[in-house]
C-alpha cells in the first residue's frame, strides 16, 4: 500500500506492506538511518521521532497509522545550514550522549519535554525520561542537557 | 615524555566538547545496521528453544523451499566445511596441574543442544520477513536432557560435556593457605559471611550485529561487527576457526553503541557470516533482536561465594580466606576463563595491608548463556565480596565503616600483596576523607532522623575499591595462560601540511577517544585538537590492535601514541636542527615550536611537517623522508585506580521500596586528560554498580533452564528517575609505570557501587534484624527480608 507523509518537510510516498512499522519505514524505505531499534518490546525509546508533533516510538506505530501525517526525524532536527537545534546543541555541551545509539530518541523525546513541560523540575524531567533506555550516560548528563536545552528554546 | 611533563601540557586536564558528537546528534552515526550494500540477504538464526538436549533430527526442506530462502545451514554443514569451533582466550591451569576442561564451543550445534539460544541453524533469505518465516519451517527434534542452571547444583547435575566431567573446568587457587590457616587460628574475632554476586545481561543499547561479504575478484572478506577489538576479532577467526589467510580478512567495527564487554568475543554468528558470504557469494546481514541478545550475548558475574576474615583484637586484618564458585554457562566464551581467575582473586585485598589472602575457585559449566567479562569483569565481583565482609566485620564489632576500612589501610608504595599485584601508587586516607566530606558525613545522622520522621529507614554504606586495568605484561599473562598479547599499537601519520591522523588499535563505543586521544597528540604537538583526526575500528586502516576492554584504552593505547610521538619528535628535532643549522642536542621542541638552545631562532611545526615530505633542504644522506611513526607499547604493570564511595539508602519498610537517596563517589584515576568524560564514565558505571544492587539479574527457571528475564519488560534496566545526582570528587597520585600518568576510569563506577549500596541496605535494615541480604534490593526482596526477620 502507498502511505503519504510528510517527513522532515518533504512529503514522501512510501510503499508500504501492511505490517510495516513506521521505523521501518523511515529507516529501510527513507534511508534515515537516525532513528535506531533498540529494542523489541517498545521499552527502550531509541526509535522516538514526532508525528504531528507529538514524541512516538515509531516501532510501536504501523506506517498505515501515519497516512496523512507530519514525521520528523533526528535528521530533520538541524537547521539546513546544518547548526544544530538548541536541544541537541545542549546535549553536546552537557556531554549528554557517549555511544550515541540512545542519543537521537532521548533527543526527540527531549524536544517534546521541553516543548509539553518547560518548567519541569529535575526530578519531574527523569520521570519524564522514562521512556527512554541510556545505558552509557547514567542520565545524569542527559538530565542536565534537558534542562539546558529547554532553557535554550524558551529563549 | 614522563608523565609529570605530561599532565602540565596545554589540554590536559581539560574538559573540551566531543569531536565525535556532531554526527551522533543529528542521525549521522553509522552503525552496523544502518550498512547497506548491494546484494544484501539476511541472516536469522534457528536457536534452541531447550536447555538441555541431544538433537535427533533436522529437517531443513520445507524452510528451503520457502519464499526467497537462499540457505539453511546446520551443524553438519560446519562439519563438512572444517571449521573449527570457537577458542578459547585463556588457559587456566587446575591445581592439579593438568589444564582445564575445554571442550568444544561449535558454531552451530553438532548433536546437541546445551542452553536456550544455543545456535542450531542459519537461515539466510533475500529479505529479513522471509529469513524469519523460513526459520519457523526448520524441523528440529529434540530428545530433552535434565538441564541445571544454579552452579551450586553444577557438580551432580546430568553432564553437559563429555570432555568435562561433573560439569567442572577448573579448580584453581592463589595465596599461602597454610600461612592462612595458621591466622585464623590466632585470630580474635571472624567474620564470615556466604554471598552470591547476581548474573547480569550486558545490553548495550545497539543490540550485536554483522554483516558477512566476500569479493570473489580479489578473494578478500570483510566483516564489519559491532565489536570492541576488530584485529582481536580477525586474528581468532582466521587462525583458529576458519584457517583463512589472515591478510584477506578485513573486519571493521564502525560505530559501536556500546560494548560493556559483551561485544569483545568472537561469536558464532560472525564466523557463519562470514563463512557463508563465501560459501553463497552474498553479502549476508544479521542484527540482534533485544530478545535474542538477551538469550545469546555473554552474561556477566554469577558467582556464589563463601569467605572468612580474620580479625586482631584491636580490628587489624590478619587473613582472608575465599572460596567461590563461578558459573561459566554453557561453554567457554572468548575470556570467560580468566575472569573469575585472573581479573578477581588478585584483587582481594582490596586497599588493605591483609598479610595472607587465600583465594580458591571452582569453575563450573551449566545449561546457561556463557559468561564472561561484563564490565569490571572479575574486579566487581572481587570488590562486592571484600567491601561486604568488611561492613559485616565493621557491624559486628561496633565499629563505623569508615574507621575499620581506615585501620587496615595500606601506606605504603609500592605494595606487593600477598595474591600477586603489585600497586604503585594511591593515597586511600585522602580518598577516604574526601569522601567523607564531599558526602558529608557528619549530617548523616540529621538525614537519618529526617527519614526515620517520615517513617523511611536510612542507612549508610562504603565501599573503597581497588581495581586493576591494562592487564599486562603481555609474557607474565602468557605465563598465566592468556594465549593473546595484551600490548597496543598506534600511529602518528603527520600530514605534510601539518595536520595529523592517527590511527590506534584502542576500540571506542562511547568512550569519546576521537576527542582524548587528540587531546594527547595535539598537547605533545603543539597544534589544535581541530588538526587531528582519530581513526580506528578498522583493520584495513589501523596497523594492529588489541582494543579495548579492561579500562585498557587511555593507559595502554595512549601509552602507544605516546611512544610514537615520541619518535615524531625525535626525528623532527633532526629535521629541525638541519633547517636551522645546528646539533640535534640544542633543539628544543615546546608549544609547538622548535628552537636552538640560547639564541632566538626558531622553527613552527608545520614548516618542519612540510620539509619532510618536500625535503629539498634536507639531511637525506642520513634521514628518511616523510614523518609517519607507529609504535607498540607493552605495559609493566596494571594500573590501579582506586576509590571510596558513599551510598544513603532510604527504605520504605512497608513496601521494601529501596531508593538511592545520596551517593558520593571520590576517585583516583591518576592524570585526568578529560574532565568531563571521565565523569561520564564514572556515571554510567554507577549506575550500571547500582543497577545491579537494586533491579537487574537474569533468572533462569531451576527446572526447565529457560530465562525468565528475556526482555526489557521482564529485565529491569535502570532508568532516568532511580538515582540522585551523584557527587563526584577525585583524588590524584599519578600512575608511575605509563608515560601519562593515567590508570582508567571505565568501569571503577559499577566496581565500587554495588557493595556501597548493599551495605547500606544492610544498615538501614539492621534495626529491624535483617543480618543479611543478597542483590538485587528490590521491593519484594527487601520487603521479605524484613517479613523473615520479624517473624
Amino acid at each position: 500500500m502507498q502511505v503519504q507523509m510528510k517527513v522532515n518537510g518533504k512529503s514522501v510516498s512510501v510503499d508500504a506492506a501492511p505490517n510495516t512499522l513506521l521505523v521501518q519505514a523511515l529507516r529501510e524505505h527513507l534511508k534515515l538511518t537516525g532513528t535506531h531499534v533498540g529494542c523489541d518490546t517498545a521499552q527502550c525509546g531509541a526509535c522516538t521521532v514526532h508525528v504531528n508533533g507529538r514524541a512516538v516510538k515509531s516501532c510501536n506505530m504501523l506506517t498505515a497509522q501515519a497516512q496523512g501525517a507530519e514525521v520528523t526525524t533526528i535528521e530533520g532536527m538541524a537547521q539546513a545550514d546544518g547548526t544544530m537545534h538548541p536541544m541537541q546543541a545542549a546535549f553536546k555541551e552537557c556531554h549528554g550522549l557517549q555511544c550515541g545509539f540512545c542519543t537521537p530518541g532521548m533527543v526527540m523525546s527531549a524536544v517534546d519535554i521541553a516543548k509539553r513541560h518547560p518548567n519541569a523540575s529535575e526530578s519531574e524531567i527523569r520521570e519524564l525520561l522514562e521512556g527512554n533506555l541510556c545505558r552509557c550516560t547514567g542520565y545524569q548528563n542527559i538530565v542536565k542537557a534537558v534542562q539546558q536545552g529547554s532553557a535554550a528554546m524558551k529563549a | 615524555m614522563g608523565a609529570s611533563d605530561f599532565s602540565k601540557l596545554p589540554h590536559i586536564g581539560e574538559a573540551l566538547l566531543r569531536k565525535e558528537d556532531y554526527r551522533f546528534l543529528t542521525g549521522a552515526g553509522n552503525y552496523t545496521d544502518d550498512i547497506r550494500l548491494d546484494n544484501m540477504t539476511h541472516a536469522v538464526f534457528v536457536r534452541s528453544p531447550h536447555a538441555h538436549a541431544n538433537i535427533k533430527s533436522i529437517n531443513k526442506s520445507a524452510a528451503l523451499a520457502a519464499p526467497g530462502v537462499v540457505a539453511v545451514l546446520d551443524g553438519p554443514d560446519v562439519v563438512d566445511a572444517k571449521i573449527n569451533g570457537l577458542p578459547c582466550g585463556w588457559l587456566i591451569t587446575d591445581t592439579s596441574g593438568k589444564p582445564m576442561n575445554e571442550p568444544p564451543h561449535p558454531i552451530l550445534a553438532n548433536g546437541k543442544v546445551r542452553y536456550v539460544g544455543d545456535h542450531v541453524a542459519m537461515v539466510v533469505a533475500e529479505t529479513l520477513e522471509q529469513a524469519k518465516n523460513a526459520a519457523e519451517l526448520v524441523e528440529v527434534e529434540y530428545d530433552v536432557l535434565p538441564a541445571v542452571v544454579d552452579v551450586r547444583q553444577a557438580k551432580t547435575s546430568t553432564a553437559l560435556h563429555a570432555e568435562a566431567p561433573d560439569n567442572h573446568c577448573y579448580n584453581w587457587a592463589i595465596g599461602d593457605k597454610a600461612a592462612v590457616d595458621a591466622a585464623f587460628a590466632n585470630a580474635a574475632h571472624v567474620t564470615k559471611l556466604d554471598l552470591i554476586n547476581n548474573r547480569l545481561a550486558p545490553n548495550p543499547m545497539e543490540p550485536r550485529a554483522a554483516i558477512g561479504s566476500y569479493n570473489r575478484a580479489s578473494d578478500e572478506y570483510t566483516l564489519y561487527v559491532s565489536n570492541q577489538n576488530p584485529h582481536v576479532e580477525r586474528l581468532l577467526m582466521t587462525a583458529f576457526v576458519m584457517g583463512l589467510p589472515e591478510h584477506k580478512v578485513r573486519v571493521i567495527a564502525p560505530d559501536v553503541g556500546g560494548g560493556f564487554g559483551a561485544k569483545i568475543y568472537l561469536y558464532a554468528e560472525d564466523v557463519c557470516l562470514t563463512w557463508a558470504s563465501k560459501k553463497l557469494n552474498r553479502n549476508i546481514k544479521w542484527n540482534c533482536d533485544r530478545s535474542e541478545a538477551f538469550l545469546s550475548d555473554a552474561h556477566g558475574r554469577d558467582h556464589s561465594s563463601h569467605a572468612e576474615l580474620a580479625i586482631d583484637k584491636d580490628g587489624k586484618f590478619l587473613a582472608l580466606r575465599v572460596h567461590t564458585d563461578a558459573n561459566l554457562g554453557a561453554y567457554l566464551s572468548t575470556f570467560s576463563t580468566a575472569v573469575p581467575t585472573i581479573l578477581y582473586a588478585t584483587l582481594l585485598a582490596g586497599q588493605y595491608a591483609t598479610p595472607q589472602v587465600y583465594v580458591e575457585v571452582d569453575a563450573w559449566f551449566t545449561n546457561t548463556a556463557p559468561v564472561d567479562a561484563y564490565r569490571g569483569a572479575g574486579r566487581p565481583e572481587a570488590t562486592y565480596l571484600l567491601e561486604r565482609i568488611v561492613s559485616r566485620a565493621a557491624f559486628e564489632l561496633g565499629m563505623t565503616q569508615d574507621a575499620i576500612r581506615s585501620k587496615n589501610f595500606i601506606t605504603q608504595f609500592p605494595y606487593q600483596t600477598p595474591v600477586a599485584l603489585q600497586y604503585d601508587t594511591g593515597d586511600f586516607h585522602a580518598l577516604m576523607n574526601h569522601a567523607n566530606k564531599l558526602g558529608d558525613l557528619a549530617g548523616f545522622p540529621a538525614r537519618k532522623a529526617a527519614s526515620a520522621a517520615k517513617g523511611l529507614l536510612r542507612g549508610i554504606g562504603y565501599s573503597s575499591y581497588i581495581e586493576a586495568c591494562g592487564l599486562a605484561p603481555s609474557n607474565v599473562a602468557g605465563a598465566l595462560g592468556a594465549r593473546a598479547g595484551l600490548f597496543e599499537c598506534g600511529e602518528v601519520r603527520v600530514h605534510p601540511t601539518g595536520s595529523v591522523t592517527v590511527f590506534t588499535g584502542s576500540h571506542s563505543h562511547g568512550q569519546g577517544h576521537e576527542t582524548t586521544f587528540a587531546q594527547v597528540v595535539a598537547a605533545r604537538l603543539g597544534i589544535p585538537v581541530e588538526n587531528v583526526d582519530i581513526v580506528h575500528g578498522d583493520t584495513g586502516r589501523v596497523p594492529f590492535g588489541m582494543g579495548t576492554y579492561g579500562s585498557r584504552s587511555i593507559s595502554v593505547g595512549g601509552a602507544a601514541l605516546m611512544r610514537a610521538l615520541d619518535k615524531i619528535e625525535a626525528k623532527a628535532k633532526k629535521i629541525a636542527a638541519h633547517l636551522m643549522e645546528a646539533g640535534d642536542a640544542d633543539i628544543d621542541f615546546a608549544n609547538g615550536e622548535f628552537s636552538v638552545k640560547g639564541t632566538d631562532k626558531k622553527i613552527p611545526f608545520g614548516t618542519v611537517a612540510l620539509t619532510a615530505y618536500v625535503p629539498h633542504n634536507y639531511p637525506l644522506d642520513k634521514l628518511e623522508p616523510g614523518l609517519n611513526e607507529t609504535a607498540f607499547y607493552d605495559p609493566t604493570n596494571f594500573t590501579f585506580p582506586a576509590g571510596t564511595y558513599i551510598c544513603e539508602v532510604e527504605i520504605d519498610p512497608q513496601t521494601g521500596v529501596t531508593k538511592v537517596d545520596k551517593f558520593t563517589a571520590v576517585d583516583d584515576f591518576g592524570t585526568i586528560i578529560n574532565p568531563m568524560i571521565v565523569e561520564g564514565q564514572v556515571h554510567g558505571g554507577l549506575v550500571q554498580g547500582i543497577g545491579q544492587a537494586l533491579m537487574e539479574n537474569c533468572v533462569y527457571d531451576k527446572e526447565t533452564g529457560q530465562l525468565l528475564t528475556g526482555s526489557f519488560m521482564d529485565y529491569t534496566m535502570p532508568r532516568a528517575d532511580d538515582f540522585p545526582q551523584f557527587a563526584i570528587g577525585h583524588e590524584c597520585t599519578p600512575c608511575t609505570t605509563n608515560p601519562l600518568g593515567t590508570k582508567g576510569c571505565g568501569e571503577a563506577g559499577a566496581i565500587g557501587s554495588p557493595p556501597a549500596v548493599i551495605n547500606a541496605v544492610l544498615d538501614a535494615l539492621a534495626p529491624v534484624g535483617v543480618k543479611d541480604f543478597d542483590m538485587p534490593a528490590t521491593p519484594h526482596r527487601v520487603w521479605e527480608a524484613i517479613q523473615a526477620a520479624k517473624a
